[in-house]
């Protein structure tokens, strides 16, 4: 293999004028971060309310949340991006759809959407799960104390079902940040958008791929360590989900 | 309207049901269930696995809907559409076979929840109740720990405590000592007939033939969603009138 091998690239001057390649993967870095983080959190906060609606003893309200996660998952993120970028601008009544187009940073709020959307789907399926591992007892008791559906959801069932799908949200918060990469589908200047960018300045793909990989790997830990703090913070003392294990422990049969 | 002529009568039950009926689809899970548990009486009710014994007592409640007969809880239809059941149930103890202390708060928590939530007592009042009633089931030194830091019938004791904490005017008991080791259920049967013996009106589904001889005025038998007998302890465990009472006694008396 005939390459030659520069890491001196980096503090070269990028030919889009705005610094030098370090300072590019710079910018894509803080896109990346900042649209993970902002479709992070509406996708929790999505993910939350969807899921909790399809545990609901309300008919209407869990097909409701059945039908939003089955449209918003089986459709691929790709197109998803796309039809926020280019389908439902032109669909939607015309003032509408021109505050899309021209509103600033289009291609990071679409991001924004298409990647909440599709992931709040996920997250929905997750608090389905924990809500729904819970036995059924612990709403009876709840109830049985006068709590209404509300107080029984707020107060006993939801702080037990996020401590339970800690550990997937976790792997759903690494999938946001290595998916926001399909952005640059849509014009965002992101850490990919920028890596791909650099190579075809340059001319240095195994340099700029380099960097950019360890950059994701680095965030991607810090999330992990996050999380895991996160959990042991949360952990409730004396409660496991292998509770054959925790009998043996206090000694009974 | 809750009060049309049943408070003619001198003592209006505390619990009353029936002609209780109730099916998944074509499965008939119980019927015609009718009985009664008076102020301060103690009814005990027993019968085979399956019977549909814990299914009649949470309809009491309403935490399961029947569709046939009524039930009242001083003098409150719980089937009515127009009941608010969570009040109901705010002043109605429940205690669960498995328990069912809420996890991820502490012992005293678990004490105020409802308090502080449903009947919006204020913290500091709510919490002195808790711990009067942790040192009435001798609990109080558990206060902060966290429900699965404690033994089963150490559980159930606190899961009693936290029914009385909301002050009910009846306590429903759905086998409290089946999931327990042998040597903890006496301590979950003595808190029981300490609460008996100071009035408290109660409906026990359990197995416990020596707490219900012991504490029980009334013994309901019930079989096959049938309710075969109603009728005083003595005359229970004396003269079994029916035969599959009788057959239910001997092979749980001798076993």
């Amino acid at each position: 293999m005939n390459y030659n091998w520069n890491w001196g690239i980096f503090l070269e001057a990028s030919p889009d004028g705005t610094g030098s390649y370090l300072y590019t993967l710079f910018l894509g870095t803080r896109w990346t971060i900042a649209v993970s983080l902002t479709a992070w959190v509406a996708a929790l906060v999505m993910g939350g309310v969807v899921g909790t609606l399809t545990t609901l003893p309300r008919r209407g309200w869990a097909m409701l949340g059945d039908a939003y996660i089955e449209f918003f998952r089986n459709i691929p993120l790709l197109v998803q991006m796309f039809l926020w970028f280019f389908v439902v601008p032109e669909i939607v009544p015309e003032a509408i759809g021109t505050w899309m187009k021209q509103t600033p940073n289009s291609s990071f709020w679409t991001a924004v959407v298409a990647l909440a959307f599709f992931t709040s789907t996920r997250i929905a399926v997750q608090f389905r799960a924990g809500i729904l591992s819970q036995a059924r007892g612990q709403m009876m008791a709840a109830q049985a104390l006068g709590m209404t559906l509300t107080q029984s959801y707020c107060y006993v069932i939801l702080p037990m079902a996020f401590r339970i799908i800690l550990p997937p949200l976790t792997s759903e918060f690494m999938n946001i940040l290595k998916n926001s990469s399909v952005a640059m589908a849509v014009g965002l200047m992101e850490l990919t958008a920028q890596t791909r960018a650099m190579q075809e300045f340059s001319f240095q793909v195994f340099e700029a791929f380099t960097v950019s990989t360890i950059i994701y790997i680095v965030i991607n830990m810090v999330i992990v360590f996050g999380m895991r703090r996160l959990e042991r913070w949360l952990a409730v003392p004396g409660f496991s989900f292998d509770r054959g294990a925790e009998a043996d422990l206090r000694g009974g049969a | 309207m809750e009060k049309d002529e049943k408070t003619d009568e001198k003592a209006p039950p505390m619990i009353l049901l029936d002609k209780v009926g109730k099916h998944y689809g074509n499965f008939r899970v119980l019927s015609g269930c009718s009985m009664q548990v008076a102020k301060g009486e103690v009814v005990v009710v027993c019968g085979p696995s399956g019977s549909g014994k814990s299914t009649l007592i949470k309809c009491v409640n309403g935490l399961e809907p029947f569709q046939e007969g009524e039930i009242f809880v001083n003098g409150v239809s719980v089937g009515a559409a127009s009941t608010d059941l969570s009040k109901l149930r705010s002043h109605v103890g429940m205690v669960f076979q498995n328990f069912e202390l809420f996890p991820h708060m502490t012992i005293l928590e678990n004490l105020t929840i409802a308090q502080i939530k449903v009947i919006k007592r204020d913290k500091a009042e709510a919490e002195q109740r808790a711990v009067e009633l942790l040192h009435r089931v001798g609990l109080r030194i558990h206060a902060t720990r966290f429900p699965g830091q404690l033994s089963g019938g150490q559980q159930q004791r606190v899961a009693i405590a936290r029914a009385l904490a909301m002050d009910p005017i009846c306590m429903l008991f759905d086998e409290p000592t089946s999931a327990l080791d042998p040597e903890m259920i006496s301590e979950v049967l003595d808190v029981m007939t300490e609460l008996a013996q100071d009035g408290m009106t109660m409906m026990c589904v359990t197995h416990e033939m020596g707490f219900a001889k012991r504490v029980a005025h009334r013994v309901a038998f019930i079989d096959q969603g049938e309710i075969v007998e109603d009728v005083s302890k003595d005359e229970f465990f004396d003269h079994p009138r029916s035969e599959r009472a009788a057959q239910f006694l001997s092979r749980i008396l001798h076993h």
